[in-house]
């Protein structure tokens, strides 16, 4: 583990992957390019294909078809234990019969370091996750988190200029995941190696990432920052997968560069246009509306007419879930100073148009989050 | 429920009585291992320890006896090796192949022993290995391979194999993994079928008195024969002797099955 931390990250490159088993495809022409040291998120619900990726980049399962190259070079075909990438499971996976010190030197035995140099990178990797104390205690006599620690150690202690992380998270609790994420971020700066992360939870992959792949149904929906896919969403299963949103239908007329939509027999205006005019969906992010007493005076934005249905007091400002007059909701997160309501009040949802977001109908949108 | 006195005191009673009832044949013979005359009869006479000394000089019982500890020892070896491949492949074949390939291996353990004797002395007859060491051998390893295949299967049902995903992506091949991850955690399993397996061969008495010939006995076709012909308070020291010596055997492989059950540090 030397100290150049510029340059030893690997790159990788899935080029139209699919996945077959049977008649499912588990992916289906994924193609993707993580570039080297990045932090890349594989983000999606279960079945979303974002772990098979995972594998199939690990070596642990055969891509049906496609190309895979790592740091430039096509690892098809090359069994698991050849291609020097580290991976850290869900379910830690560490030895039971060995000591924390011979897990992480198990890797370093296997390509023949040994003696003063195998203890001095045993002992730098269980520094670098600050479980340097514990090399002589067994794994059960450790918390999840610790294992979790030493098991991020035994991968890295090698070198790999890859790590892969399969919901390392998974089974911890809130705390504990908070600050190990900080952890891992903290790790993946001064190693400088690429890495990449699978995960179903949005708010760790918004915290860890460079740039996040949104997986749904075995292909990728979108990649980009964090910021990118919850501003600019491109489809509507990334808008309701990232964040929380209000999601409205209706009837669209596009004339002279604005559109109108009629939503529950009210009419919105947008600069926004959609592409190819069918039926559209209006996304809206929370922090973007507004309530205000019904009929109160508020020109030049945009106004639905609705009833507190749900109002949920967070202590750094006040949720609340307006019904309108179809039965459709919108989600409202209003600041702490901000007039507050009761359920039943009847109020108005106001917003401007340029931040209504037009995006076409999917049916493939329906989440399944288990 | 809350028992009644009376209730508790009958029932320990009874459970006493079947104790008692289940380890008396076992308990008659230490006492008649140290018989001065040279009878079986039971309460014994005086004291001695002439039938041990007996046992350890005369060639008749000295040669059966290592007959019995070489064939268990090889038996011991050839079954736990058998019997940890076949558990490895019935724990990777799909379920119901597997269900039905186990219970035929495990059949040598319900087959009256007597049946089981008289087709191998049949074959035996043929195959000119009665009263060889092949022969015995052969014979008890099929009764002994399902008590390591029981062993080591209750053991593979709890080893993680995500553990051997782990170990190819450190860099292990599988042969690797094998000998560095799956069998240090089988280990276990493996020593409490290999001690099962010589005890069963070691005291093996139906199939033995089948294919036994003058010329090779083990130690309870020895046994047998002794006190058919006469009434030699030896065997009753030679089973004192086998009594503390299965005890042993038999204790250490349950507490070896038991803390595998319990899950190890």
């Amino acid at each position: 583990m030397n100290p150049r931390p510029e340059n030893r990250g690997a790159a990788i490159d899935l080029d139209t992957v699919s996945k077959d088993y049977g008649s499912f495809k588990a992916l289906d022409a994924v193609s993707l390019h993580i570039k080297p040291g990045e932090f890349m998120t594989l983000l999606g619900p279960s079945g979303s294909g974002k772990t098979t990726t995972l594998n199939v980049i690990a070596g642990f399962t055969d891509a049906t078809s496609g190309k895979l190259l790592v740091g430039g070079k096509s690892v098809v075909g090359v069994p698991a234990h050849k291609r020097n990438i580290g991976v850290v499971f869900q379910h830690y996976a560490l030895f039971p019969h060995m000591t924390v010190g011979r897990n992480v030197a198990y890797p370093l035995a296997l390509r023949g370091v040994t003696g003063a140099e195998r203890e001095r990178r045993v002992r730098q990797a269980l520094d670098m996750v600050k479980m340097a104390d514990f090399a002589h205690r067994y794994p059960s006599e450790l918390s999840g988190g610790q294992q979790q620690r030493v098991a991020l150690a035994r991968a890295i202690v090698f070198d790999p200029p890859l790590l892969l992380m399969d919901e390392p998270l998974g089974a911890l609790d809130k705390k504990l995941r908070e600050w190990l994420q900080l952890e891992i971020k903290r790790i993946h700066r001064e190693l400088g190696t690429t890495f990449v992360y699978v995960t179903h939870d949005q708010e760790e992959a918004l915290v860890l990432s460079d740039r996040i792949a949104v997986f749904n149904r075995g292909s990728i929906e979108q990649i980009g920052t964090g910021r990118e896919l919850y501003d600019e969403p491109a489809t509507l299963f990334v808008g309701k997968f990232i964040g929380d949103s209000t999601v409205l239908r209706g009837q669209a007329a596009t004339s002279a560069g604005e559109t109108a939509i009629v939503i529950s027999g009210q009419t919105v205006v947008t600069d926004k246009r959609l592409a190819d005019g069918g039926s559209p969906v209006m996304l809206l992010r929370p922090e973007k509306l507004a309530l205000a007493p019904r009929g109160a005076a508020d020109a030049g934005r945009n106004r639905l007419a609705g009833r507190v249905g749900e109002a949920i007091y967070l202590g750094s400002g006040s949720k609340y879930e307006v019904v309108l007059a179809d039965g459709s909701k919108a989600i409202v997160r209003s600041a702490l100073e901000a007039q507050s309501f009761a359920i039943g009040d009847e109020v108005d949802v106001l917003f401007a148009g340029r931040d209504v977001k037009l995006l076409a109908d999917d049916d493939k949108a329906d989440l399944t989050l288990t | 429920m809350e028992m009644k006195p009376l209730t508790r005191v009958i029932l320990g009673l009874v459970c006493l009585l079947v104790a008692i009832w289940l380890v008396a044949p076992t308990l008659v013979v230490v006492p008649m291992s140290f018989n001065e005359n040279k009878s079986l009869a039971f309460p014994p006479q005086g004291f001695s320890w002439q039938w041990y000394q007996n046992f350890f000089t005369n060639p008749d019982w000295t040669s059966s006896f290592l007959n019995s500890l070489k064939v268990a020892s090889i038996v011991a070896v050839l079954a736990t090796v058998l019997g940890t491949l076949a558990a490895f492949g019935l724990d990777r074949m799909r379920a119901r192949p597997a269900n039905v390939l186990r219970m035929l291996m495990l059949t040598p353990m319900v087959v009256p022993g007597v049946v089981l004797a008289i087709g191998i002395y049949a074959v035996y007859l043929d195959a000119h290995l009665v009263g060889t060491l092949t022969g015995f051998v052969l014979a008890h390893t099929i009764l002994a391979l399902p008590f390591v295949l029981i062993a080591v299967s209750a053991n593979l049902e709890v080893f993680d194999k995500r553990l051997e995903t782990a170990a190819a992506s450190l860099g292990a091949g599988a042969l690797t993994t094998f000998r560095t991850v799956t069998l240090p955690l089988i280990l276990p399993g493996m020593l409490s079928g290999l001690l099962f397996a010589f005890a069963t061969s070691f005291d093996e008495i139906v199939v033995s008195l089948f294919i036994t010939n003058p010329y090779l006995k083990t130690l309870p076709v020895q046994i047998f024969s002794s006190i058919t012909r006469d009434a030699d308070p030896t065997v009753a020291a030679v089973g004192t002797i086998l009594l503390c010596a299965t005890t042993l055997l038999i204790g250490g492989g349950m507490l070896l099955l038991g803390r595998e059950r319990k899950g190890r540090p």
